[in-house]
């Protein structure tokens, strides 16, 4: 089942949510689910529920309640973008409300995962750098190590200074033909991680690009979008599993 | 990717938009990133938009690079092409 509910997120503001839950009584573990930088929308809820699909509790918070509460998702990733894009520390509190209301959920059995998309995935490792979580997957997130251009308005940073404080495991999912991360940024991500020693499991896919996982998009790839999958419900069974 | 590139400027004018109505825009961003209908990975969006108005009065563009230099062209051509004197920033 699922529905939008409002939870309260980063400095207790209100936001709004999307819950998608399997029938049963549990326990089990829970997934925060990050959108991509065109928001809170149909796509990312189908996500949501294919979590709940696999067996946990799924939130979708709308990153850009605050910007645009009520408004479509289109509009709203284009009041947010206008205004300068979410901000780190807003991101952080926001998954850690929202991992807190999964754990309080009487299902819970207290591991939460995140797992983020394109900025989304950037914004998943930086979540797990600062936040108690359990598992993390970073699918194609641009900018986790590399430089943004200067010219960027957006404030965007690498987060190569905060992996040092990885959380917990994380999972990498790429795609060869990708320029933002491109292969060689993700072989820097892999060489930090590794220097650190930190548990991670990286998976890059031939013939796949940027969003291979998004089936109403150009740039879905069916065969590394499957394999991705099999990899997340593998991963989040180890770690998230009762 | 997400490029997150953001470009912003002030304008004044109006768009047709949302309801078939009319209104004042005060508001163009422009970025190059994924669009949410246009089949390609990427494109030139522009929004024309008066946030005082709330998210949804916004007129939406997602363009290739290449329509949009295409468009560029066009406006300067048009703007080009007209008297200077009517081109020139005026009170209404």
């Amino acid at each position: 089942m699922a529905r939008t509910v409002h939870i309260p997120g980063d400095g207790g503001d209100e936001i709004e949510a999307y819950l998608a839950q399997p029938a049963d009584d549990g326990p089990r573990g829970a997934v925060v689910v990050i959108h991509h930088l065109p928001g809170y929308d149909r796509a990312t809820k189908e996500i949501t529920r294919r979590f709940a699909e696999l067996g946990y509790d799924a939130i979708c918070p709308n990153l850009y309640s605050r910007e645009a509460p009520g408004a479509a998702p289109d509009d709203a990733a284009a009041t947010a973008r206008a205004l300068g894009g979410v901000p780190d520390a807003r991101l952080i509190g926001d998954v850690a409300a929202v991992a807190a209301h999964l754990r309080s959920l009487g299902t819970s059995n207290g591991k939460v995962g995140v797992i983020g998309y394109c900025s989304g995935g950037r914004q998943s490792v930086l979540a797990a750098c600062n936040v108690d979580l359990d598992a993390a997957v970073d699918c194609y997130g641009a900018f986790v190590t590399g430089t943004p251009p200067a010219e960027f308005p957006l404030q965007v940073t690498n987060l190569v200074d905060q992996l040092p404080n990885l959380r917990c495991p994380l999972l990498g999912l790429f795609g060869n033909e990708d320029r933002y991360p491109s292969p060689e940024q993700v072989a820097e991500l892999r060489e930090i991680l590794s220097a650190n020693g930190k548990q991670f499991e990286f998976h890059s896919y031939d013939g796949a690009g940027h969003a291979f996982f998004a089936p109403d998009r150009p740039s879905y790839r069916v065969a590394a979008a499957n394999a991705g999958w099999e990899q997340i419900a593998a991963f989040f069974g180890k770690y998230l599993g009762s | 990717m997400c490029t997150y590139a953001t470009a912003r400027a002030l304008v004044d004018g109006s768009a047709k938009g949302p309801g078939s109505t009319w209104f004042h825009v005060t508001d163009a961003t422009v970025y190059f990133d994924h669009p949410v209908h246009a089949m390609h990975e990427h494109t030139l969006n522009i929004d024309l938009a008066d946030p005082a108005r709330g998210p949804s009065a916004r007129v939406a563009l997602e363009l290739t690079a290449e329509s949009a230099r295409q468009l560029v062209g066009a406006i300067q051509k048009a703007l080009a092409s007209a008297p200077t004197e009517l081109t020139m920033d005026a009170l209404p």
